[in-house]
């Protein structure tokens, strides 16, 4: 459960509809990340996309003028990996059913509680154990998530938002951070396919309940969804006489999927993850990487791109004082906001994403860490906005402040990873939000979100 | 612990790294006997020669090792350290998990395997199924990337077992706490063991075959749809095809005689027999099969079919001509593997050499890398253990450790190292602590409550 201490609530002018659909930011200064910054410029949006930026373009005769003297415009930051609009996914079942499997769920779910579960445990990959590989984001999506609204208020205009839980949790779709129905916000439907470790409990929960086990699952599957590709092949060509191959949702799940996420913590996650990819032939993007700053040579070699939670490593709040932790311990906790400071000097790709980290302040600070530990500012920005479009695939249309792009901008009064910094507006597809501080509800005891790990979204299964 | 400097400067490039010669040491070959004051020239990772004398290049690092032992690299045949899982243990055979994806590099028991003497151990799967995951021999080469661990060329295994463990995941009592509607898993007795093991390898059979189908249909000219890949069948297919070696856990001497049977029927060997508690009462069969067989000194009695072991175990089976090894199945035990060899000059009176071979040459013969290490020859790997006294005595210490005529444990360096290890580690509680007073750059600001 999310609480705030402060509610940064956006207001929308008149929200959607009514608003202007041409709008100019005069003489502001504008940092287009896709090239040098432009002192004093202005910005033209129109229908939702940017149609002219420039110290020369002129402002149109049916703009509406925002006067950006002493604002900085910076294009709107992209989340690369969360799960807004997501609702509380339900927990991952043990099996997904597959050749011979049942159902992940009920079609309709009874009143009487059936008396033996509905899933028996997985025997084997067969079963497709902690999988819905067929489920999309884009199909999810609820606009009026709150955490929408939150992430709007740090600054993010777009998020790419996954299933959460299950070993193979589902597709996630690239979605823009305002609309009233979910079709207005996927800018994307078709991101990458979030795989989780998650292990049965016990020996008795069913397969698997070990990390080698998730691989093998993992290679199985995917070995079966290439035979399932060819038999289909094969069947269309010679139907008459050839057995039909069986439908499998979770293949085709998998043949739907462009890339894959994997979690990589440590230096051995990233070389065990490596190569499994280059194994399978998958197009991976490995995600957390608090040890990213120890694999950085790893990843140039493999010219991987990677996504790395800001969320730190910290000692936990309740943690046994006497306890003193290991050098290997403390020394990840000391580097890990080293990390993208290393992989921008070896020239690995990478992109940077919350970690459900919900609040503006904290955010802030966590960027700040990454700074105190090399990382550039431009290099930072750059991460969060140009990067991961270019790591999805879509910057032609995301990322920078460019003609034709998708109008989502942030304008701020001061450096936008300053503390003091303050967020003016927020533009997603051309449509302008104001940030306002909201009181503290009463009774609400400000508190620091709970439950999410440092490598994964908020609410992801490790 | 860090991995050493020096080794590091080594492995920058090993092959351009000097020869080493060790001098004056009592040197325990193992298969060649004993040279009371002898060298060995150690040369592009190999062991070149070994003698009373031996040519010293001009640009050999000389190790002085007078008064100190110096045997063959210490072979753990039977481990469980450098992985981050152990057992898959949700199903009755879980030949599709591979020790090899989850290799773990910088597990702290590998270095602390170093200091005991060990430079290589074969990383089993656990023995929660009567056929387990495939396993992994490894070199204890502290400081590598995990595949650089890997014994290059040694033949893969497959863990089997027998008995109490992979029948007790079966009884309900093994299941998860509330789950009360969770089927319990087959098998929950030994029959139950020898039919799952029997049905694999039936399936495994029919599976082989189909792809030999295929490739006779293809090979034909026809149109064919390849058999679908089984990563759980595949490892039992290069059992039946002798590419993949059986190391099974198992105690009683039935459930040993039902394990020979099954794998004579079924045309494959068992490789090894681990733990083998009461290998003395059949050694004989075990002999005729060609198993090896691994097992404790003295470690028994801790479960039910542990309970009819005796400390004679080892030398009645080396007698009885079964190839015989001790290992360790714990980091703890794997750092005193000489003790345990000792102990069987007391118990059954083997010799000295006998003793050695337990924990150098056989467990090398049971996992085939025997042309490779297990002894001092010239021609072997220069994976050696200096002790400061005779090994088989337990006061004796591990000085140095070599892989590949590189140095991976050297005592004096591991002492040395202790404090500045130290320093670093309270230089980093004392960042902590200071960045937990300071209040953070970021911190929430709060209305007044």
């Amino acid at each position: 459960m999310k609480r705030f201490s402060i509610l940064p609530l956006i207001a929308g002018c008149a929200l959607f509809a009514g608003a202007p659909t041409t709008i100019a930011i005069h003489n502001a200064r504008v940092i287009p990340v896709s090239g040098p910054a432009i002192p004093r410029g202005n910005v033209i949006l129109r229908n939702g996309l940017i149609e002219a930026v420039g110290a020369d373009v002129a402002l149109p005769a049916d703009a509406w003028v925002i006067e950006g003297d002493g604002l900085t415009v910076y294009p709107g930051l992209i989340d690369a990996l969360s799960t807004f609009g997501i609702p509380e996914a339900a927990p991952a079942v043990p099996t997904g059913g597959g050749r011979g499997g049942v159902p992940a769920q009920p079609a309709q779910p009874t009143q009487a509680t059936p008396a033996v579960p509905v899933n028996p445990p997985a025997r084997g990959p067969e079963d497709r154990p902690y999988t819905t590989s067929w489920m999309r984001a884009a199909d999810l999506i609820r606009p009026a998530d709150r955490q929408i609204e939150s992430a709007r208020a740090e600054g993010f205009t777009t998020a790419v938002t996954y299933p959460p839980r299950g070993i193979f949790a589902g597709q996630g779709a690239i979605i823009d951070l305002a609309g009233e129905k979910a079709g207005d916000m996927v800018v994307a439907e078709n991101a990458g396919q979030f795989v989780t470790f998650t292990t049965s409990p016990g020996f008795g929960g069913g397969f698997p309940n070990s990390l080698m086990g998730v691989i093998a699952y993992v290679r199985q599957v995917y070995l079966d969804a290439e035979h399932y590709r060819l038999a289909k092949q094969f069947y269309n060509a010679h139907a008459r006489g050839t057995p039909r191959p069986d439908y499998d949702r979770a293949l085709e799940g998998m043949l739907d999927s462009p890339r894959v996420l994997l979690p990589a913590r440590r230096r051995i996650d990233v070389d065990r993850l490596l190569r499994l990819a280059d194994e399978l032939h998958l197009k991976a993007l490995l995600y957390g990487l608090p040890e990213g700053y120890r694999s950085a040579d790893l990843l140039k070699k493999a010219n991987a791109a990677v996504l790395v939670s800001l969320r730190w490593p910290d000692k936990a709040r309740d943690s046994d004082p006497d306890e003193i932790d290991t050098l290997n311990v403390l020394e990840l906790r000391d580097q890990a906001p080293s990390t993208p400071a290393i992989l921008a000097k070896n020239g690995v790709k990478f992109a940077l994403y919350s970690g459900g980290i919900d609040r503006r302040a904290d955010l802030i600070r966590a960027i700040q860490r990454a700074l105190a530990a090399g990382l550039s500012e431009d290099e930072a920005l750059r991460a969060m906005t140009l990067s991961p479009a270019e790591i999805y695939g879509v910057a032609d249309r995301l990322g920078s402040i460019e003609k034709g792009k998708i109008a989502n901008l942030i304008v701020t009064k001061g450096d936008l990873f300053q503390e003091r910094a303050e967020i003016k507006y927020v533009f997603v597809d051309g449509i302008k939000f104001e940030p306002v501080e909201e009181p503290l509800p009463p009774g609400a005891r400000p508190d620091t979100p709970t439950g999410p790990t440092a490598d994964g979204p908020r609410g992801a299964q490790q | 612990m860090k991995p050493i400097l020096v080794a590091g400067a080594f492995a920058a490039s090993m092959l351009a790294a000097p020869p080493i010669v060790i001098q004056n040491a009592t040197i325990l070959t193992v298969t060649r006997g004993t040279i009371n004051t002898g060298s060995i020239l150690i040369r592009d990772g190999k062991i070149a020669e070994v003698g009373e004398k031996v040519n010293v290049p001009a640009d050999a690092k000389v190790v002085d090792a007078s008064g100190q032992f110096v045997m063959p690299g210490i072979i753990d045949c039977h481990s469980h350290i450098a992985a981050d899982s152990i057992n898959e243990g949700s199903v009755s055979v879980s030949s599709m998990v591979s020790i090899e994806d989850v290799l773990n590099p910088d597990d702290i028991a590998i270095y602390r395997a170093l200091a005991g003497g060990v430079t290589t151990a074969n990383v089993l799967h656990g023995s929660a199924n009567a056929i387990g995951g495939k396993c992994t021999v490894l070199k204890m080469r502290w400081g590598k990337d995990a595949h650089d661990m890997i014994f290059e060329g040694a033949m893969p295994g497959i863990k089997f077992a027998l008995g109490e463990n992979p029948k007790r995941a079966g009884n309900p009592a093994g299941q998860r706490i509330g789950a009360a509607n969770v089927p319990p898993r087959y098998p929950a007795t030994r029959m139950g063991v020898e039919d799952v093991i029997r049905q694999a390898f039936t399936e495994a059979k029919a599976y082989q075959q189909s792809w030999k189908d295929y490739n006779e249909k293809i090979s034909r000219g026809e149109q064919a749809m390849a058999p679908r890949r089984d990563l759980k069948l595949e490892p039992l297919v290069e059992v039946l095809e002798g590419k993949r070696l059986v190391h099974a856990h198992c105690y009683r001497a039935d459930e040993i005689l039902m394990l020979l049977r099954v794998a004579d029927e079924f045309g494959f060997k068992i490789r090894t027999l681990q733990h083998v508690l009461e290998g003395y009462k059949v050694a004989k069969e075990i002999a005729e099969h060609g198993a090896g067989a691994s097992t404790f000194s003295d470690w028994w009695a801790y479960k039910l079919e542990a309970y009819d072991a005796i400390p004679y175990n080892a030398a009645i089976m080396t007698r009885k001509g079964v190839l015989v090894s001790l290992n360790s199945d714990s980091a703890e035990l794997m750092r005193h593997l000489n003790d345990e060899a000792a102990k069987t000059m007391k118990y059954g009176g083997l010799s000295e050499t006998e003793a050695l071979s337990l924990i150098t040459i056989n467990p090398a013969k049971q996992l085939m890398i025997d042309n490779r290490v297990g002894s001092i020859e010239a021609g072997k790997d220069a994976d050696l253990t200096i002790f400061d006294k005779h090994p088989l005595s337990n006061f004796s210490k591990v000085e140095k450790v070599y892989i590949d005529g590189q140095l991976y444990f050297d005592r004096d360096h591991d002492l040395a190292e202790r404090p500045v290890h130290d320093t670093e580690k309270q230089k980093l509680l004392d960042k902590e602590k200071e960045q937990q007073r300071r209040p953070a750059p970021g911190a929430v600001r709060r209305p007044a409550a």
